[in-house]
């Protein structure tokens, strides 16, 4: 079964006792956690402070004269500049693409591999390969090995499938050249398809199938089982995968790099404040682009951490 | 009863058997790239780069000995790699386990919230703290230094583990660590003989896990590492660059990159999904 949380445990503990001895038992308590959240705060916080103090600042390593304080400068500058723009936008595009193409391929196979069949566990094994694969080295075999028009396994392909037709004369499309973010999104496709079709398979397995056994008698046919019984009881599983998959997929650098160097339309976010911050040593407008992402991102969470916050209460509640 | 079912159930075989084969057929294509890495891997470079492909070309070692020994050496890289994910992972670990336990057995009030903090920082993009901890890094004159990683991939594994650890404790079961407590045993002795026999195999995928991140990671180590302190993946971008006809060579190191993931992700497969659920699924 599935449980996103357990019952609380305060409950096993005796009477709270008063006035000193509760403040030191509560120390007692907090010291384990302390040296984790401190870590935390020091290392994923502080440096955002900082990140939003340059931001305000004119700050480029190639004029190190010219440092200053420079208000909404590098804000204005970000927003009016068209590559932060374009990179929004293929940052949606390539999330939104990859997270829900590999979700409903992700469903389809993990609907074929929730039956009993000879060789399922190779299957589910051979499934998971692709996740277990370094992104970068994906992403380049990937580019050299499946996508290059002279000797990629693509075009082989084609030019055997025509061969074995007597045709001389196949397709060989460029594939990166013509379709850049689609190469893109099905590198990463192939490689995230293994998550969601590994978390909604722990969801079909948690189905109670005696309900379903009950559906059948009743004369409910595959159909109406999969739509009014299996994808309720999904939903949650569903959103899990979206969620974990964006929160990775929004940051995803590797397959950007890799594969296109962020030319061709492709430059996502990260990929462009990298740039910004990199090689053009803009560190005041490359932090400007930053806090936005950030405060964009906070806002996209909030609605995000709402979903895990209310299947958490709802399995507690269980 | 048997003369009425039995169509029934043949043609629920037959439909059965198609979508068995389907699954071959899916499973068969997701596994493709890999298996033609490692096949290209182990051809010449004239027989990799064939179109249509030499898919029965004799096998050699050339790509291999061409990645190990033709160039810059992969070793150090490699090393530094792994430096950079055994040792962060035993941070986190270190880390985790405790506030995990701060968080499932002997909960602090508001443990919900302090638990969606740490899930919080997961949502904040990486990039948003990279240039403060260049600037830092260089001021501090730790640049291509490994250390610097190695806290870097703590933080960004911190959270997964504490998620994860916290999920596995929660499996202990209350009724256990009651009767261990009346019988009077003390902190160490439950943690040995109540708490460590449930979540240890919990703790070996959380730790193969967070190795996992920390061997792909890329975009930090590219930026805060230079010839010293690079790793396997930086090593990997640079490589391309540098060579000519290289498909069979690229495929050795990129199955060579691969294989520690290939072989810590096999190991924790039946934790995997709640691994990368952060333990909400089982």
């Amino acid at each position: 079964m599935t449980s996103v949380a357990e019952k609380s445990r305060v409950g096993t503990e005796g009477p709270p006792p008063s006035g000193a001895a509760r403040r030191t038992s509560a120390w007692a308590r907090r010291a384990p956690l302390m040296p984790a959240l401190i870590f935390m705060i020091v290392v994923t916080q502080l440096p955002f402070v900082a990140t939003l103090v340059i931001s305000f600042m004119n700050w480029n390593a190639y004029y190190p004269d010219e440092v200053g304080f420079a208000g909404f400068d590098n804000f204005v500058r970000v927003f009016t500049d068209v590559n932060m723009r374009d990179a929004v936008w293929t940052t949606i595009l390539l999330t939104v693409g990859v997270v829900l193409i590999s979700l409903v391929l992700g469903l389809g196979i993990a609907l074929l591999l929730d039956r009993k069949f000879r060789g399922r566990g190779a299957v589910r094994t051979m499934m998971i390969a692709p996740f277990l694969v370094v992104p970068v080295a994906a992403a380049l075999i990937w580019k050299h090995a499946l996508y290059n028009p002279e000797y990629g396994l693509f075009n082989g392909a084609l030019t055997w499938i025509w061969g074995l037709f007597g045709s001389d004369n196949p397709p060989q499309p460029d594939w990166i050249s013509n379709m850049p973010l689609w190469a893109v999104i099905f590198s990463l496709v192939w490689q995230w398809t293994p998550f969601m079709m590994l978390i909604l398979l722990a969801g079909l397995q948690g189905r109670p199938l005696d309900v379903i056994e009950a559906a059948r008698i009743d004369g409910a046919n595959n159909w109406q089982i999969f739509y009014s019984m299996t994808l309720p009881h999904l939903r949650q599983y569903l959103e899990l995968g979206a969620l974990l998959g964006s929160i990775y997929i929004v940051q995803n650098f590797d397959a950007v790099f890799t594969i296109t160097s962020g030319g061709l339309g492709t430059a996502n976010l990260p990929y462009t404040i990298y740039q910004i911050f990199y090689q053009a040593h803009d560190y005041g407008r490359a932090s400007a682009a930053a806090v936005i992402v950030v405060i964009g991102t906070i806002i996209i969470a909030t609605f995000a951490l709402r979903t895990v916050s209310s299947l958490f209460k709802q399995e507690a509640g269980r | 009863m048997t003369a009425v079912a039995a169509p029934v159930v043949k043609k629920k075989e037959r439909g059965g058997a198609w979508l068995s084969l389907l699954a071959w057929v899916v499973g068969l294509l997701f596994v493709l790239p890999v298996v033609w890495m490692v096949l290209t891997s182990f051809h010449s470079e004239a027989n990799a780069a064939t179109n249509p492909p030499s898919v029965f070309a004799p096998l050699t070692l050339e790509g291999y000995r061409e990645f190990f020994s033709g160039g810059a050496s992969p070793w150090p890289p490699l090393l530094n790699s792994l430096t950079a994910s055994v040792l962060s992972t035993a941070l986190v670990l270190v880390l985790a386990i405790p506030a995990a336990y701060a968080l499932s057995i002997k909960p602090v009030q508001k443990w919900s919230d302090v638990l969606f903090f740490f899930l919080s920082t997961k949502m904040l993009p990486v990039v948003a703290g990279l240039l403060p901890l260049y600037l830092f890094a260089q001021n501090a004159g730790l640049l291509d230094n490994i250390w610097l990683l190695i806290i870097f991939y703590t933080s960004m594994n911190l959270p997964i583990a504490v998620w994860m650890m916290r999920s596995f404790l929660s499996e202990v079961p209350v009724e256990m660590l009651e009767a261990a407590q009346m019988d009077g045993a003390n902190l160490i002795k439950t943690l040995r003989s109540v708490i460590a026999p449930v979540v240890t195999p919990g703790i070996a995928a959380t730790a193969l896990i967070c190795f996992i991140f920390s061997w792909n990671e890329l975009l930090f180590a590219r930026v805060l590492t230079a010839t010293v302190a690079e790793t396997a993946p930086v090593f990997l971008t640079a490589f391309v660059t540098s060579q000519g006809l290289f498909l069979a060579q690229l495929c050795a190191a990129a199955f060579v990159v691969s294989l520690p993931v290939l072989v810590a992700g096999f190991a924790a497969q039946d934790k995997l999904v709640q691994g990368l659920s952060l333990g909400s699924v089982k």
